[in-house]
């Protein structure tokens, strides 16, 4: 089995404090990594292909510095690494983005599955994944928590709705997104970081594929962002202790009062 | 002037609240543009009744396409059909939920018909000078809004955020038309197979649908505590949130989990006992009306951001809440 997975560098966010005053988030410091939730796609490549083999090709696009997320997978186990980059994909919105990974997909031949992460912590739309589906018309099933290999061409997964799990039969080629109940990821090996010192990273780019130069970067995007702010976090709210049995009494007296007064008991 | 579209949603013949939250977005932009808002539903064996409660609640017109092979969401299908709809009629603007299918399906459909997507929207707006639609969204965990256009591709297309709004009062006296579009067989897509929900779904529950939360983190220290804020919850009629670090123990199961990397959710009210705030956490409740916490570290960040905080002992807390709810007073 060919099995892709679309991987996206995002700012890493775990040390980020909020700036209390403002409302903005105190960037001094903060690293790239893999967007967190794209290691349950990996993860769940790299249990296809221990359980039942595969070539699993992680696909990152971004700035020449996005590679360090491909050595990452490399270390955690992938075969191999791809790096989509080129000025010209830069401010890509995820139809445009959508479209280049679906190019880069094609260019890299024979593919039976991908796996895509449910969505990115920093743009946070979750449209990379079925976009890239509806570029290469394949089967998508979105939301992911389990998967069974029935056959070589075919897969029965489990898909996390809001009424509860889906179970589906999904033919391949087809299009996957995995939610993070699918299996916890594995830490990269020293056996793995090795591997990846020692991968070629192949690199495509407007040179090497062939695209519709109308469909790229921010000029080939649909949407604009026109405007950025940010939402005041603090609240202002009423504090009350509770530290012993005469206070606990009355804060949640007073507590009961405020939700009585904005209607909600 | 083309239309402005809502897609319905239903489950087992029944419509979802958020296809009439979608109606009040709707109405406002169809109002300032002066055009007609339209509700496009597909599925099976939803009532009459139900069709003109739509109308009732907003809608001019409602276009229905029935058959039984639509009872469950299929995204190739479902947009087959809609592209050949927007083809048709060229809406001006479509807006879905924010919800699994809805998220699926209209990027699916936005590559099909070449235009953008704006993701999870919490406000909408109509650009006086140009027409176009201004769509604001939290983005980077909640930290920034983001405003976007799509100026110069049609349909404008953009998935809103659940409980982001409320339904409208639904108007017995309003008129509008029912259009059954007839299905057709081309349009079926049929790939993948839908062989039912799962059985033992352990201890799911759709807490993005939940009026009031009742989150437990860390401070909770076991599972077994987690019934204290079951009974709350049932007495509020409300639902059960954790954080990471406690479904990560294993104390409740992923359904559950608020935040970064689980749900984001708008409820009513959202009680979290035990829980500091970490900024993943905050992603996904900083759209709720009301925040209380609870928690014995003065400076827990949850505290900061919370309408109603009490600095104490959630052992003490939650019991003493629970006397007072269940003694009605
Ligand atoms: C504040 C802000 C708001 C935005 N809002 C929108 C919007 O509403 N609509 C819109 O079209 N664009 C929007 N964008 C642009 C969008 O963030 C970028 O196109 C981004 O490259 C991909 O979208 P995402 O981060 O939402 O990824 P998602 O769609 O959430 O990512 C889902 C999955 O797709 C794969 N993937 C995503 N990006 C890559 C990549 N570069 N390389 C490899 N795999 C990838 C990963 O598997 C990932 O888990 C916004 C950007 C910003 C800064
Ligand atoms: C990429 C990434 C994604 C993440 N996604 C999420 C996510 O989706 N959701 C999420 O929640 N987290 C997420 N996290 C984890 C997040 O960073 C925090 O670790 C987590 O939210 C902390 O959970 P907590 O508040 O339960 O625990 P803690 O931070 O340990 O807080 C426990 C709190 O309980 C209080 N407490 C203890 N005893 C009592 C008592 N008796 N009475 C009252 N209060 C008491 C303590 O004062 C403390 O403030 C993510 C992290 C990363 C890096």
């Amino acid at each position: 089995m060919n099995i892709i997975v679309p991987i996206k560098q995002v700012p890493e966010t775990s040390n980020v404090k909020m700036d209390p005053e403002t409302g903005t988030m105190v960037r001094s410091g903060v690293e790239s990594v893999v967007n967190p939730l794209d290691l349950y796609a990996l993860e769940a490549a790299l249990s296809l292909k221990d359980s039942h083999g595969a070539t699993v090709t992680a696909v990152t696009m971004g700035p020449p510095k996005a590679r360090k997320v491909l050595d990452m997978a490399i270390s955690m186990g992938c075969d191999d690494g791809v790096l989509v980059s080129d000025r010209k994909f830069g401010g890509a919105d995820t139809w445009a983005t959508s479209y280049t990974l679906s190019e880069a997909i094609k260019a890299l031949g024979n593919v039976d599955l991908i796996i895509a992460g449910e969505r990115a912590t920093d743009g946070d739309t979750a449209q990379v994944g079925p976009g890239i589906a509806a570029w290469m018309i394949l089967p998508l099933a979105t939301y992911i928590s389990d998967i069974e290999v029935e056959s070589e061409k075919c897969l029965i997964v489990e898909r996390l709705v809001e009424e509860g799990y889906e179970r589906l039969r999904l033919p391949l080629p087809a299009l996957i997104t995995v939610v993070k109940e699918i299996a916890s990821p594995r830490l990269p090996t020293l056996r793995g970081k090795k591997k990846a010192m020692q991968t070629e990273i192949r690199t495509l780019s407007t040179e090497n594929l062939t695209l519709e130069s109308t469909n790229l970067g921010l000029k080939g995007s649909p949407t604009k962002v026109v405007k950025i702010e940010t939402p005041k976090v603090t609240r202002g709210g009423t504090v009350v202790e509770a530290m012993d049995d005469a206070s606990v009494t009355e804060a949640v007296d007073r507590l009961m009062d405020f939700l009585r007064q904005r209607e909600v008991v | 002037m083309s239309y402005i579209w809502t897609l319905a949603e239903q489950a087992n013949g029944h419509l979802k609240q958020v296809s009439f939250e979608l109606l009040t977005r709707g109405r406002k932009l169809a109002d300032s543009l002066d055009t007609k808002l339209a509700s496009l539903l597909i599925g099976n064996g939803v009532s009459a009744e139900a069709l003109r409660e739509l109308i009732q609640s907003g809608a001019d017109e409602v276009y229905y396409v029935e058959d039984p092979r639509l009872a469950s969401f299929s995204c190739e299908t479902y947009s087959n059909i809609m592209v050949e709809l927007i083809k048709t009629y060229q809406p001006h603007t479509i807006l879905a939920a924010a919800t699994s299918s809805g998220r699926t399906l209209m990027p699916y459909v936005a590559v099909k018909v070449k235009t953008g997507l704006t993701a999870d929207c919490t406000e909408l707006d109509i650009e006086e000078t140009t027409g176009n639609l201004l769509q604001t969204r939290p983005a980077i965990g909640g930290n920034i809004l983001a405003t976007i256009k799509t100026p110069n591709h049609r349909p404008q297309m953009a998935t809103v955020r659940p409980k982001s709004t409320r339904p409208p009062e639904p108007d017995a006296d309003r008129d509008g038309k029912i259009i059954n579009v007839p299905f057709k067989e081309e349009w079926l897509d049929g790939r993948v197979e839908f062989l039912g929900y799962r059985k033992d779904a352990g201890d799911f529950e759709n807490i993005e649908e939940a009026d009031i939360i009742i989150a437990g983190g860390k401070g909770m220290k076991k599972a077994e505590n987690f019934k204290m804020l079951r009974r709350l919850s049932d007495s509020l009629e409300g639902m059960v949130g954790a954080t990471r670090d406690a479904v990560d123990r294993g104390w409740i199961g992923y359904s559950h989990q608020i935040g970064l990397s689980g749900k984001t959710v708008s409820p009513k009210l959202y009680i979290g006992a035990g829980i500091s705030g970490s900024i993943q956490h905050l992603a996904g409740i900083k759209t709720s009306e009301i925040i209380v916490s609870i928690n014995n570290d003065p400076e827990a960040p949850l505290h900061k951001i919370a309408d109603f905080a009490i600095v104490g002992d959630l052992f003490n807390v939650l019991p003493e809440l629970q006397k007072r709810l269940e003694g009605g007073k």
